[in-house]
């Protein structure tokens, strides 16, 4: 494949010296080079040609070692896994959408080609972490000191055995997904809620926890779960929003791991939290049950002060967090927003009608005897085929493709 | 275009202008909106954390009861799009436990089928780009929200991750909302928060954590000169407009600045009077986005 021209637009950092900008700065690089080629060898070519002392921290280039976590385009990920030509199309559709005045303007219509605009491909250090120098970030600092706060290693039951410990292979597979990490900290960098609490503990280490937890061989799982629910920058810190599955490069998922992490505490241990954790997920399920949709007010009292029966059993905790929330609801009251009773008072809210709310409750049943754990990392998703059965019924009346809908 | 039509439980809880504006908006496009009033909750994620089976279930069941009016189905909710689609990437992904879960559901005479022609869930935010057409779109605008800037504010559920959310089909669908802003000829306003979370799956668990996220965006958009943003989730709108003079005080500095529903602001565009779609019934103030639009005529 023919090469082609890119501009890299680095965020260069150069502490302690006397010359030169002080503080962060931007500079382009003008690189040539294949497509399919990796954001990193745009880097290096820069580095080698223009200048030497561009930094950027990288070992083995194939997504193994885990050395190169930077932000391109402003998502984090690896400079080795990225193809420049990808990463320039990207920049550009983005600038498109955003209305910058240099973009293409033929881009407006989906799947549009705006692999020829003139927007640079942005690189930066990973966010969430002290920047040493460019693109070097201080892994130290951050990535690591949390990997170590949950106690990263195996705690047996201290009788060395004979030989190696044997476990059944099945024990481990629900494992394997959090042994895939290669600790490059491309989720450390992407955590939105790590932004607004620099104590959560983070993906990287709750992934690693959970790598722990779900190890047969690993005789204090009850006491890691416990310490990272009741910590207030444990598992109960993390808002949900999938930014560290769309960095992590090797398919690790952390929130998902979170979330198994919540699963095991909340359900199967039944560890009552200070964080109210256990409690907003338990009374955000009951009140399904009983309503089918969700009763705010309901849940409110409930994730405070549990006792759906009006016997309120509140912890000097949801005290506080209640009376908080008050202010929030009387505003509510004022502009109408929250008028009507059924807004207002807990556990008025309409359940569903006639017998759905029978049949959602038997749903809960069936569900509560079996608690299949689908993991499709292990698993693997089904080829789709046609299923002559299900054609019948998979042809809508009217279809929402644009032609039908005139 | 008929749709089978979920709105989600907050559109009719904390959010009712939601609701209200969402019908207002589709009569005058032409959508007519068969509402499943038997369905139920998604779990908003928070039941998949409790139960994982539960979720898929319960969203089975929705699926189900959609797929019985042998229509599409549309919702009008970020975090209903993310939980129900992590659910039906599950169902769809392997048959035995979809038949598992079809057992529960058969007391009910219900079922899910996994459609190999893709019958779809689709948020209204993606509707309106992929089925309506931003085009036939802008012919429907009476009063173009010329010189109105609006800064776009997705939820993370409708965008993330990028594996589950129909990417390879769409590349483009976490640009949408800028995209349409255009279409309904207002101007964008880039700031750093518009992909970002607004902190609402956290409030009763960490508060501080989760509002100094809504009043971060919030400050970054006034900062860049955003009149209001717009948002495709009601969870969303809840840290950003109903909490938000909470996290003014976590993020030390005055906010006011309006946050509108999706339909409300393609409603503001179609003609509609800011009442009528129900923006006086938000906590941070809308006058100033009526203000700015009442020079311009219907």
């Amino acid at each position: 494949m023919p090469t082609e021209q890119y501009t890299l637009k680095v965020r260069r950092f150069k502490p302690d010296e006397g010359e030169g900008p002080s503080g962060p700065y931007w500079q382009e690089f003008d690189v040539e080079l294949d497509p399919t080629l990796s954001v990193l060898d745009g880097l290096l070519q820069a580095k080698d040609r223009v200048d030497g002392s561009l930094s950027v921290r990288c070992s083995c280039r194939a997504a193994i070692c885990g050395s190169c976590g930077v932000k391109i385009n402003g998502q984090s990920t690896l400079a080795c896994l990225t193809q420049i030509g990808e990463a320039h199309e990207f920049a550009n559709r983005a600038a498109s959408a955003a209305g910058s005045p240099d973009a293409p303007q033929d881009a407006q219509v989906e799947g549009a080609d705006v692999a020829d605009g003139p927007e640079p491909v942005t690189v930066e250090p990973m966010g969430n972490m002290p920047v040493v120098k460019d693109l070097v970030t201080d892994m130290e600092s951050t990535h690591w000191t949390k990997i170590r706060r949950v106690t990263p290693w195996l705690l047996d039951d201290g009788d060395p055995p004979e030989r190696e410990r044997i476990v059944p292979p099945e024990s481990m597979v629900d494992i394997t997904q959090t042994i895939a990490c290669i600790q490059c900290g491309a989720c450390v960098s992407a955590c939105l809620s790590m932004e607004a609490d620099p104590d959560f503990i983070g993906p990287a280490a709750l992934a690693k926890a959970y790598r722990f937890v779900g190890d047969p061989r690993d005789v204090e799982s009850r006491s890691r779960l416990y310490d990272l629910a009741q910590d207030p920058h444990g598992i109960y810190d993390c808002t949900h929003c999938f930014n560290c599955v769309d960095a992590c490069p090797k398919g690790v998922a952390p929130m998902d791991q979170i979330m198994r992490l919540r699963r095991l505490a909340g359900h199967d241990e039944d560890i009552d939290d200070k964080n109210n954790g256990r409690r907003h997920e338990t009374a955000f399920a009951k009140i399904i049950e009983k309503k089918g949709t969700l009763d705010e007010s309901l849940l409110l009292q409930e994730s405070y002060a549990q006792g759906v029966k009006g016997k309120l059993i509140p912890r000097p905790a949801a005290i506080k967090g209640l009376v908080t929330s008050l202010p929030t609801a009387v505003r509510g009251v004022r502009t109408g927003k929250m008028r009507s009773l059924p807004k207002l008072i807990p556990g008025v809210h309409e359940k569903l009608p006639d017998d759905a709310q029978d049949h959602v409750k038997r749903l809960y049943e069936h569900a509560e005897e079996h608690r299949t754990e689908l993991n499709l990392y292990i698993t693997g998703e089904e080829e789709v085929e046609p299923e002559p059965d299900e054609e019948e019924l998979s042809q809508p009346e009217v279809s929402t493709g644009p032609k039908e809908t005139e | 275009m008929k749709l089978a039509y979920w709105p989600g439980c907050v559109s009719r809880g904390f959010t009712p202008e939601l609701h209200g504006s969402t019908a207002l908006v589709a009569d005058r496009l032409g959508i007519e909106l068969v509402e499943l009033d038997r369905a139920n909750c998604c779990g908003a994620g928070v039941i998949a954390e409790h139960n994982q089976e539960l979720a898929d279930t319960l969203n089975a069941r929705t699926f189900a009861l959609a797929q019985q009016t042998g229509l599409a189905m549309m919702n009008i909710c970020s975090t209903c799009q993310g939980a129900q689609s992590e659910c039906q990437q599950r169902l769809d992904a392997d048959s035995a436990y979809r038949a598992h879960i079809n057992e529960a559901l058969s007391g009910e005479g219900l079922e899910y089928v996994r459609d190999s022609d893709g019958w779809t869930n689709k948020n209204f935010l993606w509707v309106l780009v992929e089925e309506y057409g931003l085009d036939r779109l802008k012919e429907k605008v009476t009063r173009p929200l010329s010189g109105l800037r609006v800064g776009p504010f997705y939820g993370c559920y409708i965008i993330r991750p990028k594996h589950r959310l129909g990417y390879e089909e769409h590349p483009a669908r976490d640009l949408y909302l800028e995209r349409l802003i255009e279409a309904l000829g207002g101007e964008v306003v880039d700031y750093d928060g518009a992909r970002k979370c607004c902190g609402f799956p956290i409030v009763t668990m960490n508060r501080d954590t989760s509002l100094r996220q809504a009043g971060t965006h919030v400050g970054d958009a006034l900062d860049e000169g955003a009149d209001c943003l717009v948002t495709p989730c009601p969870l969303c709108h809840l840290n950003l407009d109903m909490q938000q003079p909470e996290a003014a005080k976590l993020v030390n500095r005055e906010l006011g600045l309006a946050i509108l529903h999706l339909p409300q602001l393609v409603g503001l565009a179609l003609g509609y009077e800011p009442k009528e779609l129900g923006m006086n019934k938000h906590i941070a103030s809308t006058e100033w986005v009526g203000d700015r639009l009442s020079g311009v005529p219907v």
